[in-house]
């Protein structure tokens, strides 16, 4: 018997136990700092214009900060929910995540376009100051503009029923939503 | 009543499959003969209680009995029938159920066909297989149950299956992948049984060595369908993504490459025994892990099942069982004199080392950058996702490094060569491949793509390699003429996977570099070039299929006037879910493929349309189906079909078989 002959043994030992923490920890659960705190200043060029936006021009509440790119293809599979949500009268904001800016275009043009307006992250600095973990992830930002939700992976009918229906009733039009909850 | 049945008939093949996992092993302990002839009755007992379960439940789908919760929520009355039978596997319990039946089937394959095999042998080999399949009739039942019942609120229709899914892609897809993986669990089993036994020698190796073949065959060509699949539905060309699920299904090709080469060492010289001792319990675990990420929810993929950590607990626990118990049998039983069979510095041996260290660096690479989130998200140190860029960086050039010596492999002598003959035999053909080389790096969008003249020259080596050992083989001999038998199944197999490899590395060099793409709004009558070919939107329509309804678009497709094809890309809606599907139009052939997908609706008679030109892809899944076909044809070789008859009595001994 050797010693070293015990070492893919340990090696998956390790591995198990790696595997046992992460079923433990939800990857799409939020960093509890960000919850509940206003979202993080900024000042970036938006997707289509090109002039700088900062966060007071998320100024239509509650709204849906939807961070999606080009390189993420599950954006794809969530992209017509998007537009349907847009069309039913949810305000949505992209936050267009470490990508390039001329294929996002080519994007909206081509699979139609559901945003309010996009921030051109470029960088990924706004996506690192509200803790994005991946693209697609969707953020409810709500009246007062403070996060108050958060939902990692495609966003469905389904998952929207379950979790997103505190915020907005479908039902409901536009003008009703937000002549309840007032737009500031 | 039916689903009834079925739950019943899988109970009844857990408590089966628990005889096997325990009385055959039983009887290999204490030399009871009686005991040890049970495993293949038990064997057969489990496959036919676990085909009527799955029989059944394709019953309930195909009745649209919305009471069982599964085909409720993944089924629908409209569905066309063949998608109402795919649909028993588009979902997670009842893809378990199929994991278990292909188990089962490999089961009953190994009885079948091992009966010239030492009893103790065959004994363990079905028991072990028997303990993976409680574990995963466990989980089935115990977690998972297909035959659910919604009772008394019975919906009067189906969710419908995901549109995704529906597309005769899918319907082979995910039994294919399953003989792979699953498949994998035979030459494990012979490995542990080899280790209980005691006896890793070349007749265990040239036993395992064509159920390894075969599986890792079936999971080459199941990965090529998942890609050729994601290429034409998902709708925007792209050909494979590095997303989690991929990976879980090539790692385990990965190190299953690594373990087809390192037996053929074991099998010919009696060397490398512990190491593909080992690389077969990797294989092995790594498809139990793809199996863990995929249905555990701890890694975010859109592939991926609905997230339970009940169920993740429940395979970590059987993959802790699994995995640790084989690797602490091999801690103890592992022979650890070092082989007496010598080779040199310059040999096949060592060629084919270069080989699994290639490959087992690259399953390394990828199982790192796959668990890497995971990694610093449970140490706290922040939520990462790892994309393409990582995996394209360190998985090219690995790639990259193995084909040069992929080409000497064939040709090189086992135990001691010299690079002295190899350059000989090499080195006017690999001069000529240079030139090729650099003359069709000529051709490409920029005056010269250095891309393309290394993917040419490496895949062109190594066909080289492969022609080169064809024709010394047909060529050599005492007669005159050509000997055409001395082209032996297992080097027909050989020589394909490699020219395969060939293929596949070729089209996705020339495929990344070489395509191109306009993204346009196109009216009624208007008409596009890409490259040489006119593209004109000829009219619009609407078209009711089974359970949607498309927009569609007629395009007429000619070159330099001629007329090539009529292409009908759609924008699906389906009735029963309201999601929207893009079915790209694609025009196929050998060196090019055209392809053309809707976007979305621009003001009348317009639309957002987007055409490709993706030279060259075809290469990546014909090269994929000789990878995989090779890999089947290695078994017809003569040396497995005598094995039955020849050696009723186990020898013992590193003993080495002449080729």
């Amino acid at each position: 018997m050797q010693a070293k002959k015990f070492i893919p043994l340990l090696a998956f030992v390790v591995l198990a136990g790696l595997l046992f923490r992460g079923l433990s920890i939800d990857p799409s659960e939020l960093p509890a700092a960000r919850l509940g705190q206003p979202f993080p200043e900024f000042s970036q060029p938006e997707l289509s214009t090109g002039r700088e936006v900062s966060v007071e021009a998320l100024a239509v509440r509650p709204a849906l900060v939807n961070v999606w790119a080009t390189w993420c293809y599950s954006c794809r599979v969530e992209h017509p929910y998007l537009i349907a949500l847009a069309q039913q009268g949810v305000p949505i904001y992209g936050l267009n995540y470490k990508d390039d800016s001329a294929k996002a275009r080519e994007w909206l043009t081509q699979l139609g376009d559901p945003y309010q307006l996009n921030i051109a992250d470029v960088e990924g600095s706004v996506g690192l100051d509200l803790g994005v973990y991946g693209a697609p992830e969707t953020y409810v930002l709500d009246a007062d503009g403070v996060i108050a939700h958060r939902h990692v992976g495609v966003l469905s009918e389904e998952v929207f029923q379950r979790d997103f229906s505190p915020w907005f009733s479908l039902g409901a039009s536009l003008s009703e939503i937000h002549g309840e909850v007032g737009v500031e | 009543m039916i689903p009834e049945l079925g739950h019943v008939s899988l109970i009844i093949a857990f408590v089966l499959a628990i005889g096997l996992a325990a009385v055959p092993m039983w009887g290999a302990l204490r030399r009871d003969i009686a005991a040890m002839n049970t495993a293949p009755s038990l064997a057969v007992g489990v496959t036919v209680f676990v085909g009527i379960a799955f029989a059944l439940l394709a019953v309930s789908f195909l009745q649209d009995d919305f009471s069982v919760a599964v085909v409720a929520a993944n089924s629908n009355s409209l569905l066309p029938p063949i998608f109402k039978f795919s649909a028993v596997w588009g979902n997670h319990e009842g893809s378990l159920l199929l994991w278990v039946l292909i188990l089962s089937g490999w089961m009953t394959a190994v009885a079948y066909f091992s009966r010239g095999l030492p009893l103790v042998m065959v004994a363990r080999v079905l028991s072990v297989m028997g303990m993976v399949a409680v574990g995963f009739l466990a989980f089935s039942l115990l977690t998972s149950n297909p035959f659910e019942r919604l009772l008394p609120n019975t919906p009067l229709d189906g969710n419908d299956l995901n549109p995704l899914l529906q597309d005769p892609g899918l319907i082979i897809h995910p039994p294919l992948l399953y003989m792979g993986y699953v498949g994998l669990s035979v030459p494990f089993a012979f490995a542990i049984a080899a280790l209980m036994g005691g006896r890793l020698d070349a007749s265990w190796a040239r036993w395992s060595r064509p159920w390894t073949n075969v599986a890792w065959g079936f999971l080459s060509l199941g990965i090529m369908l998942g890609s050729w699949w994601a290429y034409y539905e998902l709708g925007w060309g792209g050909w494979w993504f590095w997303d989690p699920v991929e990976n879980a299904s090539f790692m385990p090709w990965l190190m299953g490459a690594a373990l087809v080469h390192s037996l053929a060492v074991t099998e010919k010289r009696g060397v490398f025994r512990s190491w593909t001792v080992l690389l077969a319990i990797f294989a092995f675990s790594l498809s139990l892990l793809g199996t863990f990420l995929v249905r555990s929810g701890v890694l975010t993929s859109v592939h991926a099942f609905a997230a339970d950590p009940e169920r993740g607990l429940f395979i970590l626990i059987f993959l802790a069982l699994v995995v640790g118990g084989s690797l602490l049998l091999y801690a103890l039983r592992a022979p650890s004199v070092a082989s007496r069979v010598a080779y040199g510095a310059v040999s096949r041996e060592s060629l084919l080392m270069v080989n699994n260290l290639v490959f087992i660096v690259s399953t390394v690479v990828v199982l790192l950058g796959t668990l890497f989130p995971l990694i610093m998200d449970a140490f706290s140190l922040g939520k990462y996702s790892v994309g393409p860029p990582y995996f394209n960086a360190v998985f090219v050039p690995l790639m990259a490094l193995l084909m040069p010596f992929m080409a000497v492999g064939p040709l090189s002598r086992w135990r001691e060569d010299s690079a002295r003959r190899w350059l000989h035999e090499l080195l006017v053909p690999g001069l000529g491949v240079m030139v090729v080389a650099a003359l069709l790096g000529l051709l490409g969008k920029a005056a010269f793509n250095i891309w393309i003249a290394m993917a040419v020259l490496l895949s062109g080596w190594v066909a080289l390699g492969v022609i080169k050992d064809g024709w010394r083989r047909l060529s050599s001999g005492m007669t005159s003429g050509l000997q055409w038998r001395r082209l032996s199944p297992s080097f027909l197999g050989m020589a394909l996977a490699h020219l395969g490899f060939a293929g596949v590395v070729l089209g996705a060099v020339v495929v990344t570099q070489e395509s191109e793409e306009h993204d346009l709004r196109m009216a009624l009558g208007d008409s596009e070039l890409l490259g040489a070919y006119r593209f004109e939107l000829q009219s619009l329509g609407q078209q009711a299929g089974p359970n949607y309804l498309a927009d569609q678009a007629v395009f007429e497709v000619s070159r330099n006037g001629e007329p090539i094809a009529i292409l009908v890309p759609e924008k699906r809606r389906y009735f029963a879910s309201g999601q929207i599907m893009t079915e790209a139009a694609i025009d196929a052939s050998l060196w090019r493929d055209l392809y053309i997908a809707l976007g979305e609706p621009i003001g009348d008679n317009a639309w957002a349309v987007r055409l490709q030109y993706k030279p060259m892809v075809r290469w990546l899944w014909l090269g994929s189906l000789m990878i995989g076909f090779g890999a089947l044809v290695t078994v017809f070789d003569r040396r497995y079909r005598s094995q039955a008859v020849r050696n009723p009595v186990p020898q013992t001994g590193a003993k080495a078989v002449a080729s």
